[in-house]
């Protein structure tokens, strides 16, 4: 296999923050990572370092992490101040090593929002955006004695448009990277999904109302415009459907 | 003992409908009074709790993910089969039911797969209603495609998102509930241990993963959705959090395991490339239908894969499979690899890939189409390789992907345990010893969406609701138990991590029960697998504290658990003296190397009962009954 032995391995210094639990002080600490390829991905250079720290007794970083093929939206690391490490369309799993230089510092934090609080470490809790789709972020289709699928045709620039916003994996990478903490990119995302097609479009006042007020009370804050979280989105989310979110909005209250 | 299946009689045609309308119901206000938990929330639990749910009964939904949608199901992203034979070339609810029999090389229950194929069709229309953005044509229409083992285009997909576009449905009808009060979700929990009260399963206990307490919800009934156990292998194309765990405690307390052996490798992976690696990457098989796949003519080539001129390619599963060609059935193209590279014709890092080319199709389509179809794709494949697979043909190789074994269910999902059901990839019963293509997604939706609600009602029609509360002393036992175990695990104070054990156990289980198995390596297997058990309980290491989110305790909990899976899956596979589908025992195959099925002794599920700790496990079986379609060698000439 190749691997450590075809490639020059690199030695890297992290920085990264550590935090007991929600109410406990977090702090910054210092560890080297060694032996480390082009091939790794950034969170397998993480399994190599805390393999180290249990083998010393040492408490391992806790991490969000699951798929590793940049799809489930578990992993939420903010990597030198941008959420997934800045490479664009890319989620901290799929974050590969090749982008580091022998010797880099690198900075690793968690995401930090109002809304999101720290459970420990690296991994906070992002039950607020659930809460936000239960407000609304679905159609009222009960299961069973549905008409054939074909009995709606949707055209497909609607399907694609729909698709578009449908890729979102609901991270939270846009609320992380948001100056105001808002989780208007992933709401958008859904409320323009669902407006979209021709089976969402019956509730879409109701529902841009109800999830609006849900991120709200979650405590995410609104969109002035900055376009930081369409940058940290690894899906590539447009803020076009920021834009639509507000159309629909306004559209909701006449 | 022989296992009944409790099918119905008669026309498998009419047999859903039939046995549908044979159930009992459960009377609307009554739902109420009944508490239903299920446990995992992927494709089988999520359609189930939103289903059930929306029935009107009580729900208490479990998974170990800080939320729903984040479930493996997330992953798949090729497509999902259904009989609608919209494109018109000759598809039909028998011809998906025929395709998936045969599929499943004559290995699973002709009744549950018509049921499958008959409500296919329904969870497209489901799905198309929640506003999951399938595939268009100009005209508006729904698109299809084809797909590995089949001659029609079936599949219906969302880019190459299609799992995750149908979680997300199951997720957001599951959040209706939620926030219509029916479902109670509880994230970030693992199931340990199943109750049993009178023989029936009552409650579940389970470690809350942040704050580390141990206990008890109890309910009417239990559903089981909690997936598939590929990641036995260690490294596999699942996400790390998949585990055998759930399925394993209720085997040993009862519940019959199914099929262990049959576990899919799927073809089109991206190699692995370091010792370090934590998963394998797979990428759509719906590849297939415009890649073709070759390997190099002779051994040790050293030129660039652009370089190689056509004569010098060996395009093998085309000369060795015309009429399929590259979209030869998985277990099929998986050991059609495996021997290239074996024969040393395989490419890139160690000899461990074949090349899936898109040069032709680009040059007959143009890269505009295929980028169209496959973009997101190429781009995983380029961010993990950092190859242009545009420019230079991709390469792959096969991966421990599926897990058609599973815990032992009669027609109704009911395992052997009366009131323990399981749903989706955790049970055995519609794959065979083999899935095709765009099935998995099918059985997750079917069974949660259109199963389930139908037959847990008569079970709980004939159950009085509310018999145990957390009170009952089968509770207090299972909470003890569960916290005596997390107290060995910590009180190991070893020298090895979870990781460690869990690389030891795949470099056996891969290399000896992988891809192909015989009497010699299932035999080694079986000697060294409690050689790993036995130092696992002298020299592991735990820190930490059990009253806290501990990540280290959650995985020494399922390497465990997964060390003792792999005796069975090991002995399933020795007693399985055949080869079929995805179980290749190289003993028996025909000259040209396909798989040699000996239905005269081994058509059957063998069902495996736990009976204690160190004591030989009991293997059961159940005949299978072809009246419809008359077994047949599976060939994919």
């Amino acid at each position: 296999m190749s691997g450590q032995s075809e490639h020059n391995t690199k030695t890297l210094k992290l920085i990264v923050w550590r935090q007991a639990g929600p109410d406990k002080p977090g702090r910054f600490e210092t560890y080297t990572a060694k032996n480390i390829t082009d091939h790794h991905s950034f969170l397998e250079m993480l399994d190599v370092v805390n393999e180290e720290l249990i083998k010393d007794g040492k408490e391992p970083i806790v991490f969000d992490h699951d798929c590793r093929e940049g799809i489930c939206g578990v992993c939420s690391q903010v990597i030198n101040g941008l959420a997934h490490g800045g490479q664009e369309r890319t989620t901290v799993c799929q974050l590969h090593m090749r982008l580091f230089k022998d010797g880099d510092t690198i900075y690793i934090e968690p995401w930090r929002a109002r809304a999101f609080p720290i459970i420990k470490d690296l991994m906070v809790n992002r039950g607020a955006l659930d809460k936000i789709i239960q407000a609304g972020g679905y159609t009222s289709a009960h299961t069973g004695g549905c008409p054939d699928a074909n009995s709606i045709p949707i055209p497909r620039p609607e399907a694609e448009y729909a698709m578009d916003a449908a890729e979102c994996i609901g991270c939270g990478a846009c609320v992380a990277g948001c100056p105001n903490g808002a989780a208007m990119l992933f709401t958008g995302a859904k409320v323009s999904q669902l407006a979209a097609l021709p089976q969402g479009q019956v509730e879409a006042a109701e529902r841009v109302v109800a999830m609006l007020q849900a991120a709200q009370d979650c405590g995410f804050g609104n969109c002035t415009n900055h376009y930081e979280c369409q940058a940290a989105c690894p899906k590539g989310i447009n803020v076009k459907f920021i834009a639509r979110l507000n159309r629909e909005y306004f559209k909701a209250q006449f | 003992m022989i296992l009944n299946g409790k099918c119905p009689t008669g026309p498998v045609e009419q047999s859903w409908d039939k046995a549908r309308f044979d159930m009992k119901l459960v009377n609307p206000s009554n739902k109420r009074k009944y508490k239903i938990l299920v446990v995992g929330t992927g494709l089988a639990g999520a359609s189930a709790a939103a289903s059930l749910g929306e029935l009107g009964y009580n729900v208490e939904a479990f998974c170990y993910q800080d939320s729903p949608r984040r479930a493996h199901s997330i992953a798949a992203q090729g497509g999902i089969n259904a009989a609608k034979n919209y494109p018109n070339d000759g598809d039909s609810i028998k011809r998906l039911f025929y395709d998936t029999v045969k599929g499943g090389d004559f290995r699973a229950r002709e009744y549950d797969v018509w049921r499958l194929a008959q409500v296919s069709n329904e969870i497209i229309d489901q799905c198309v209603a929640q506003g999951v953005p399938f595939a268009r044509d100009y005209a508006g229409y729904l698109d299809n495609r084809s797909f590995g083992g089949a001659q029609v285009s079936r599949t219906f997909y969302a880019r190459g998102q299609t799992g995750q576009q149908l979680l997300l449905g199951a997720y957001s009808a599951l959040s209706r509930q939620i926030k219509l009060g029916t479902v109670k979700m509880f994230t970030r929990t693992e199931l340990l241990d199943i109750v049993l009260v009178d023989g029936e399963a009552k409650g579940i206990t389970l470690r809350d993963l942040v704050t580390g307490e141990i206990r008890v919800h109890t309910g009417d009934a239990v559903c089981l959705c909690t997936g598939g156990y590929a990641n036995v292998f260690n490294l596999s194309t699942n996400a790390r959090g998949c585990s055998v765990t759930a399925i394993w405690k209720a085997y040993k307390k009862g519940a019959f395991f199914a099929n262990p052996c049959y576990t899919q490798i799927h073809p089109t992976c991206i190699p692995q490339a370091g010792d370090y690696q934590s998963k394998l990457t797979l990428m759509s098989e719906s590849l297939r239908n415009d890649g073709r796949i070759w390997v190099p003519k002779k051994k040790d080539e050293k030129r660039a894969a652009n370089d190689i001129p056509e004569e010098d390619r060996d395009y093998y599963l085309e000369r060795k499979y015309p009429s399929f060609g590259n979209l030869a059935p998985r277990d099929i193209s998986s050991r059609a690899a495996k021997e290239q590279c074996d024969d040393g014709r395989g490419v890139g890092p160690g000899g461990r890939g074949v090349y899936l080319d898109f040069r032709d199709s680009i040059k007959r389509l143009g890269e505009n189409l295929i980028r169209e179809r496959y973009g997101n794709l190429f781009e995983m494949y380029e961010r993990i390789t950092g190859e242009n697979g545009y420019k230079v043909p991709m390469r792959i190789y096969p991966a421990s992907h599926y897990a058609m074994g599973g815990l032992w269910v009669d027609y109704t999902l009911m395992s052997n345990i009366p009131g323990l059901f399981v749903l989706g990839e955790a049970n055995f019963s519609v794959h065979g010893a083999n899935r095709l293509g765009a099935s998995a997604l099918m059985q997750g939706l079917a069974d949660g969406y259109f199963v389930i609600p139908y037959t847990i009602a008569p079970y709980l029609a004939a159950s009085k609701p509310g018999k145990v509360n957390t009170d009952h002393p089968e509770c207090r036992k299972s909470i003890d138990d569960v916290n005596g175990f997390i107290r060995k695990l910590l009180s190991v104070n070893g020298k090895e991590t979870p990781a460690d054990f869990m690389r030891k156990l795949g470099n056996i289980t891969w290399n000896l029960v992988g891809m192909g198995r015989s009497k010699e390596s299932l035999t080694e297997a079986l000697s060294k697998i409690p050689e790993v058990k036995e130092e696992f309980w002298k020299n592991l290491k735990v820190s930490g504290s059990p009253k806290e989110l501990n990540q280290q305790l959650e995985n020494a909990g399922r390497t465990i658990d997964f060390i003792e899976f792999a005796d069975l899956l090991c002995r399933d596979a020795l007693a399985r003296d055949e080869s079929c589908g995805a179980h290749f025992r190289v003993e028996h195959q025909y000259e040209d190397g396909e798989a040699k099925r000996d239905d005269a002794n081994y058509m059957h599920v063998a069902a495996w009962g736990y009976k204690g700790e160190g004591a030989e496990p009991e293997r059961h079986t159940e005949p299978l009954d072809f009246t419809v379609i008359k077994p047949a060698v599976r060939s994919y000439k």
